[in-house]
């Protein structure tokens, strides 16, 4: 059986904002990096929450709490076998990719992380990969290794391999850049740090609309992403952690929800996942995620992976023609990102000359200076691909490149 | 597209290729140095005052073609002038980006500055026009040394 070809057209149908104009002209989305834009849906289910069965979770015996429990769990089972961990427990709802970074840092960071003891990470964290270890580095007294990269955007595993070792507390590291969209070997990374008894952190923002990720084969302790980048509302996200991992780290955030009982002598702690999730949380947000999991599951990853990758090998080309243009980010394992200077013109520049043509791209340094100091630059500009994206649209992209320099020529 | 010539004007073009007064000044009396960080641009102002008059003043740094013409337009537009007008033509300037587009402009106080108008209709643009604007006036309040943003 030959599989249905990529019916783009229809997809784009699915997402209400792509049809609307920017600048007298059709929007062309190319920063969905920064954030995806979402199907109706989507849009559908937060409306169908508010509007249907709006109540709080977790407490009250009246129908209406039940039915925003049962959705509210029920999106839990989703992103559940969305990323196939063991059980709903290991399932925690954060506010996105940073806050679950920052709950792993706090929590078992404060446990594993001592005087003299080490993180890891890369050269291409985001900022929410490397202020969160900063922070806690320097409150210990431990140190804040950096795994080196080539100058393709790869990470040197060999030097990552070295700086394992009996002082490594855990290690953190980006599956997908944000700025080169460089995809890590995940799987060798854990592998490694396991080798030492280190646990591992994949900050996963960039590579869940991107790629198929089974948290059991990548065996890692710790999986954030956002529901934002998956078409997903903003403001709510997903950390995985394993339960063995889950059930010793002490709670991050202390309220309600999160409790079995309170005296003024002792608290006992609820269950997992609930002892992270203080306070009401972000229900419709979790409904609005289950409704973008069925959604990408029904396009299906693998076969909207598969069109990406052939937009991307077609801008990739189409940029690597244009004189005076530099790609940043040329690993062999990439997605969806084209990070590009332009010799002599800034990418504020670029941004704002695109957007008078209608092209949203995005420019600036992409909370990765450290990686724009490794490429000894000042920032890029930044076209990033979803599976609702075209070969036209590159090709404006292309003609909005030429504009550019004809403006500063 | 008319919006895109009225900011990419020639001669701001012509001083983001060939910038004025880029360079250290090893005897400033004062320096300061600005940052925007939605964008990362970046500009060092030095001045050297003299009896109340702007007797040198240089930049240095790196970012957009806005933010960089615009610090050398504005190191051509305050030397020779006193501290008092500096600070006042730093106000028109800013009212000048930061105008309704359309209204009108104070071309006899602005000069060639006007060439900048333009952004106005440019929004997110105003804070690189304007970040050496903030970081020379820093730098005359005797902000030494300290970091100015635009945020």
């Amino acid at each position: 059986m030959t599989p249905q070809p990529f019916d783009v057209e229809a997809v784009r149908r699915d997402f209400p904002i792509l049809s609307r104009e920017v600048a007298g002209k059709p929007l062309v989305y190319l920063d969905s990096a920064a954030t995806s834009q979402k199907p109706q849906v989507v849009i559908d289910a937060l409306a169908a929450y508010y509007s249907g069965i709006n109540a709080n979770v977790h407490r009250g015996v009246h129908t209406l709490s039940q039915e925003a429990t049962e959705a509210y769990e029920g999106a839990r089972a989703k992103v559940r076998a969305f990323i196939n961990a063991a059980e709903d427990a290991e399932i925690v709802f954060t506010r996105g990719t940073t806050e679950g970074i920052n709950l792993v840092a706090h929590s078992l960071g404060t446990q594993r992380v001592v005087e003299g003891s080490e993180v890891i990470i890369s050269n291409m964290e985001h900022h929410s990969n490397v202020v969160p270890w900063q922070i806690l580095c320097e409150e210990r007294g431990a140190r804040l290794r950096v795994v080196p990269i080539n100058d393709d955007g790869e990470l040197l595993m060999d030097e990552y391999e070295a700086m394992l070792g009996p002082k490594t507390a855990l290690v953190s590291i980006v599956h997908m850049s944000n700025a080169l969209g460089t995809i890590n070997s995940a799987k060798d990374i854990v592998a490694l740090a396991h080798a030492h008894g280190v646990p591992v952190l994949l900050d996963g923002a960039q590579a869940i609309p991107h790629l198929p990720v089974d948290v059991g084969e990548l065996d890692c302790d710790f999986y954030a992403f956002s529901g934002h980048k998956l078409f997903g509302p903003t403001g709510i996200g997903v950390l995985y952690g394993k339960r063995e991992w889950l059930e010793q780290m002490p709670p991050y955030q202390g309220g309600g929800d999160m409790i079995k009982s309170v005296t003024f002598e002792r608290t006992i702690y609820n269950d997992l996942p609930y002892k992270f999730e203080a306070g009401t949380p972000h229900i419709a947000g979790v409904v609005g995620l289950g409704a973008a999991i069925d959604y990408v599951n029904g396009i299906g990853l693998e076969r909207a992976a598969a069109y990406e990758h052939e937009l991307l090998e077609y801008g990739t080309e189409q940029l690597q023609a244009i004189g005076g243009l530099r790609l940043i980010g040329t690993a062999r394992h990439k997605a969806s990102v084209l990070s590009f200077v332009l010799d002599g013109i800034h990418p504020h520049d670029i941004g704002t000359i695109l957007d008078t043509q209608g092209i949203a791209i995005r420019t600036g340094h992409h909370c990765t200076q450290p990686l724009m100091q490794r490429f000894q630059i000042p920032a890029t500009a930044r076209a990033s691909l979803a599976f609702y994206n075209t070969k036209s649209e590159i090709d404006a992209l292309v003609e909005g490149i030429h504009k550019t320099f004809e403006v500063f020529s | 597209m008319s919006d895109l010539v009225e900011l990419y004007q020639e001669l701001v073009l012509d001083h983001n290729n060939r910038p004025r007064n880029k360079r250290a000044m090893e005897d400033a009396s004062s320096t300061a140095d600005g940052y925007n960080p939605l964008c990362g641009d970046q500009v060092s102002v030095f001045l050297k005052v003299e009896d109340g008059v702007i007797a040198d003043v240089s930049f240095q740094g790196v970012g957009c073609a806005i933010s960089q013409s615009s610090a050398s337009m504005m190191t051509q537009n305050v030397k020779g002038k006193t501290v008092e007008e500096a600070e006042a033509l730093f106000e028109v300037f800013h009212g000048m980006v930061t105008r309704d587009p359309g209204a009108e402009v104070d071309s006899e106080s602005l000069g060639e500055l006007e060439a900048l108008a333009g952004v106005c209709a440019f929004p997110n643009r105003i804070k690189c026009a304007s970040l050496a604007w903030h970081t020379m006036a820093a730098s005359l309040n005797g902000k030494q040394q300290e970091q100015v943003t635009t945020e």
